[in-house]
């Protein structure tokens, strides 16, 4: 009798905690979503959200998935199978942000030496032309930044 | 415009800029002064100007590789024959630049020459004081000597002063470096990248001075990223079989 209840109560949690899981993946699914409509996430980094999210939905709908998957694995525990998934996904995300935002320093590198170098040589080129226009006052002391 | 080319990387060097403007114009008249002004927030590009020199103005603070591989961009573009890097803060003493000038052309393959503070500075009779005077703490010298031993390895020649800012090189060296320049703490990767693709280096003994103005941007807790940083940048480019490039700066840039 009592093994009957703890049973019922058994399935309760899993079915409570099958439902969570799937509201939270809902949730990420609608953040992503707004986030790609508001332009603050692009959809090249929103699948691989979404992706997760599917990851999520699809282990609490597909009962026992999680477990023979862990246990062709040797995990003995199907929880600690899911931590070590995610916790290399965090890791191969981070370092995926790490290369990406190594790029993005070099380009923006890149971008300030040019608009720089742009900026002196319009300013020496606007003073060329400005002397051209009439302005016949030669500063001697002066270098023409564009004078070559 | 001078066949040759004085590059000062300046970060609010308000106090200091346009003294060593003067000192450039005075002791080395065959070099254009170009400052690059490496984001400051004072004064220092207006002040700079008003002293008679280019100024290539960066738009926020992208750290001092960058700022003097715009120099030798800069250079590239127009045509210098020679460029020379000479910090804004008035480390260096600009009456080297003929010295450093002179190596440079009687030596024909050697393409970049450093002034060094532990080699004895000919003409005054007077060593280079180890570090940079009073200012030199145990942890920078230790460093610098760690440095110093693992450029003399790979090079394969005494280089007693990697760390030094202050250096001359010729077309070729511009050409590379405009191309390829380490980022933060560039000195010593610089020297190994020249290295690399098979450009001969040469020391020459210098005064320097205790900076006139701004402060070491090196403290003692970051002396500790600085070693671990260099040390493993000059292990990957050792280990790099074709040196990288990096794209972009060049391809379209040329007036």
């Amino acid at each position: 009798m009592s093994l009957l209840a703890a049973a019922r109560v058994t399935e309760t949690t899993v079915t409570f905690q099958r439902v969570g899981v799937i509201v939270f993946a809902a949730v990420v699914f609608v953040l992503v979503f707004e986030l790609v409509r508001r332009r603050a996430l692009m959809e090249r980094y929103a699948l691989l959200w979404l992706a997760a999210a599917v990851v999520l939905v699809v282990l609490a709908v597909w009962r026992g998935l999680l477990t023979s998957v862990s246990g062709s694995l040797h995990i003995y525990t199907p929880v600690n199978a899911l931590f070590a998934a995610g916790f290399v996904f965090a890791i191969a995300l981070l370092l995926h942000f790490s290369m990406v935002i190594s790029r993005l320093s070099e380009q923006n590198k890149i971008l300030a030496q040019r608009l720089a170098l742009l900026d002196e040589r319009v300013g020496g080129l606007e003073q060329g032309t400005a002397r051209g226009n009439g302005d016949a006052r030669v500063d001697s002391g002066t270098q023409a930044a564009g004078k070559r | 415009m001078n066949r040759y080319l004085a590059i000062v990387p300046a970060h609010n060097e308000v106090g200091a800029i346009a003294a060593t403007i003067r000192e450039i114009n005075a002791a080395a008249r065959e070099f254009d002064v170009l400052v690059i002004d490496d984001g400051s927030t004072d004064d220092t590009a207006a002040v700079a100007l008003a002293a008679g020199a280019r100024v290539v103005s960066l738009p926020f603070n992208v750290g001092i590789g960058a700022a003097v591989q715009c120099g030798y961009i800069y250079a590239l573009m127009r045509g210098h024959e020679v460029a020379v890097q000479v910090d804004g803060d008035g480390q260096h003493d600009p009456r080297d630049i003929p010295r450093l000038l002179a190596v440079l052309n009687a030596e024909r393959d050697t393409h970049l020459v450093t002034g060094s503070r532990f080699l004895p500075a000919s003409g005054e009779g007077q060593a280079g004081q180890p570090g940079d005077g009073h200012r030199s703490t145990a942890y920078r010298r230790l460093g610098i000597a760690v440095f110093a031993r693992v450029v003399s390895l790979l090079t394969h020649q005494r280089v007693t002063d990697p760390t030094s800012g202050y250096r001359m090189t010729d077309r070729i060296g511009i050409e590379l470096f405009a191309r390829d320049y380490p980022s933060d703490y560039p000195e010593v990767e610089a020297i190994v990248l020249a290295h690399t693709y098979a450009l001969r280096t040469r020391e020459v003994g210098v005064r320097m001075r205790p900076r006139s103005s701004g402060r070491s941007k090196i403290s003692t807790s970051v002396s500790i990223y600085y070693l671990l940083k260099v040390l493993l940048a000059v292990s990957v480019s050792a280990l790099r079989t074709h040196p990288q490039t990096e794209p972009g700066p060049l391809s379209e840039a040329a007036p």
